[in-house]
């Protein structure tokens, strides 16, 4: 067992990782579901879901049981085996992206028969890791396109369609408004573009690559949102003309499957944003702020004391069991980092990427309560006649301000 | 076997198995599907190779934004099951021929220069990001620079062949 382990460490690592990773990826993203509910009903004045488990907790276990036991019926004259391919291939494609990103730069700090274990399923040192993640986007159109196609009917149809067409038309502005990054970074290696935003260590905030590739975050972020099928290009499910779009033919977890697709890659694109331009695992604030390390306790502590304070004042019986025994996890989970220095140095990287994934994550719900869906002609005129050219000039731009210090030396 | 010995055969069976059913499926959409496997599998080749850029490519321009369009085109049309004419189908017994002349062809190749194809080396530095964009961007500019002219000229023929209507 032991020699099994030694000479077979890395293999140990990754399969345990890959497992790990899957579970909170979609623990994430049933909470995901949840969490956006809540906002968007929030912002319309309503409850949102508040029935199963205490402010509906328990709603995304709920779901996924409904999911599970739902009946499958499989239209006639599909054409079954891309009809069932699909689903695998949206889902599988979209969690191989999450694969790609690095949490932290640093390995845990015990090791596993000489092996560090890195966070993040690959190691952070992949050359290619930007590049590797558009191919793996680039494939993803497959999975809708496909699911219109083979579920022979007609509006699945339409929404195939619509989708490849935004799809090619959008990742040329997706590939483009990065450019100017890469150029930056020198790189394709996501550790190095987040290493290449902390030349200047006491600029904090103002070293991150948002500042001089502003167009590119904007070119770059509205394409990803039209990649992933979001609100608001999510013409292909376009429920108001198309039934349910590309899935209207798919029930129970086959449904299920294509759904965890899409909010994984809402978080693969989160992940990336933050990394690209907002510095990835950096803090932003200056590197000599050594008292803003307690940030993750400050934000914890107060939060997890207001779960178990709201708990106490819950209607409901399980309510005010779970949710104060919730709130102690919490606070507790905060008290740890004051008293762990160790502890608390290491999750600064991991808690910065974090945060700002998790904003990324409500930017994206908040723009699924305020803004209206795009006309298909508006889509690919914005796509088109805006958002590529605005990219391409951001790389010309971009590529003379290098040459010129490179030639004049500003630094 | 080696790992990567193993990953190779893996990636050359699929490589074969794909094209061959890129030929035999009966319906547009499942040879096109066929023809993604063998770019992907293509692909894992490189990447074993050491050519991460040129693998990384390879699936974005080939497995994605090209496949993509064939896909949408054959969606588009709504193109059904192949018809067969009368020459087609005997275009089958000289294709037939062709087959096992090439066959024999790349096999004898492979025989004589069997040790030069074990002395290959790994590619390397030349296909890294940098030895590439070197040679693209340095040594052989002129080519490259005629080759994206070529490409733009495509590129207009396709613009004033889809406006011809309007004049």
């Amino acid at each position: 067992m032991t020699s099994f382990l030694s000479s077979n460490a890395e293999l140990v690592i990754t399969v345990v990782k890959i497992a790990l990773l899957l579970f909170i990826v979609l623990t994430v993203n049933a909470y995901l579901t949840w969490f956006e509910r809540k906002v968007v009903a929030h912002m319309q004045s309503r409850w949102g879901p508040h029935r199963v488990g205490p402010h509906g907790l328990l709603q995304p276990l709920a779901d996924g049981l409904k999911f599970l036991f739902k009946e499958d019926p499989t239209p006639a004259g599909a054409d079954k085996f891309v009809y069932y391919l699909a689903p695998l291939l949206a889902l599988a494609l979209a969690l191989t992206s999450i694969a790609l990103i690095p949490f932290g730069p640093e390995p845990l700090p015990w090791k596993f028969y000489g092996k560090a274990i890195y966070l993040g399923i690959v190691s952070p040192d992949v050359n290619i890791g930007i590049l590797a993640l558009f191919a793996i986007t680039a494939m993803g159109v497959y999975g809708v396109a496909l699911a219109g196609w083979s579920s022979n009917s007609k509006y699945p149809l339409l929404g195939g369609l619509r989708s490849s067409a935004q799809m090619i038309s959008y990742e040329l502005a997706l590939t483009m408004s990065v450019v100017g990054v890469l150029l930056m970074a020198g790189s394709f290696n996501l550790k190095q573009i987040i290493e290449a935003q902390a030349h200047h260590p006491e600029r904090g905030i103002f070293g991150w690559n948002v500042w001089p590739q502003i167009l590119g975050f904007f070119c770059f972020f509205v394409a990803a949102v039209a990649e992933t099928n979001r609100v608001p290009f999510d013409l292909p499910e376009a429920e108001s003309e198309l039934v349910a779009g590309f899935h209207t033919e798919y029930a129970s977890f086959k449904f299920a499957m294509f759904f965890i697709a899409e909010y994984t890659s809402m978080i693969t694109v989160s992940c990336l944003c933050s990394i690209l331009f907002f510095g990835g695992w950096l803090s932003p604030f200056p590197a000599s702020w050594t008292f803003t390390h307690y940030l993750p306790s400050v934000i914890l502590i107060p939060f997890g004391l207001w779960v178990i304070l709201d708990g106490f004042r819950y209607e409901t019986m399980f309510g005010r069991i779970i949710l104060p025994g919730v709130g102690t996890a919490i606070a507790g989970l905060g008290a740890v980092f004051v008293l762990l220095p160790n502890v608390n140095e290491f999750i600064q990287a991991p808690f910065w990427l974090l945060s700002k994934i998790f904003v990324f994550l409500f930017v994206y719900v908040w723009m699924r309560g305020t803004l209206p869906r795009f006309r298909y002609d508006q889509l690919m005129a914005f796509g088109w006649k805006l958002l590529l050219p605005l990219s391409i000039v951001n790389v010309i731009v971009t590529s003379f301000v290098i040459l010129a210090r490179m030639t004049w030396g500003a630094k | 076997m080696t790992a990567p010995l193993v990953v190779f055969f893996v990636l050359a069976a699929l490589a074969v198995i794909g094209a061959v059913s890129l030929i035999l499926q009966k319906h547009p959409i499942h040879s096109a599907l066929s023809l993604i496997v063998v770019m992907v599998a293509l692909a894992g080749l490189y990447l074993l190779l050491g050519a991460e850029f040129v693998a990384a490519v390879q699936i974005i321009v080939y497995g994605g934004a090209i496949m993509v369009l064939f896909v949408f085109v054959i969606m588009l049309l709504n193109a059904g099951v192949e018809e067969h004419t009368n020459l087609s189908k005997m275009a089958g017994a000289p294709g037939l021929l062709l087959v096992v002349a090439l066959a024999g062809f790349v096999a004898a190749t492979i025989a004589k220069s069997a040790e030069s194809v074990h002395a290959a080396p790994q590619t390397g530095e030349l296909a890294s990001t940098l030895g590439i964009s070197n040679m693209i961007f340095k040594d052989f500019v002129y080519p490259f620079e005629l080759t994206s002219f070529l490409i733009l000229v495509a590129v207009l023929g396709a613009t004033v062949l889809a406006q011809r209507e309007k004049s």
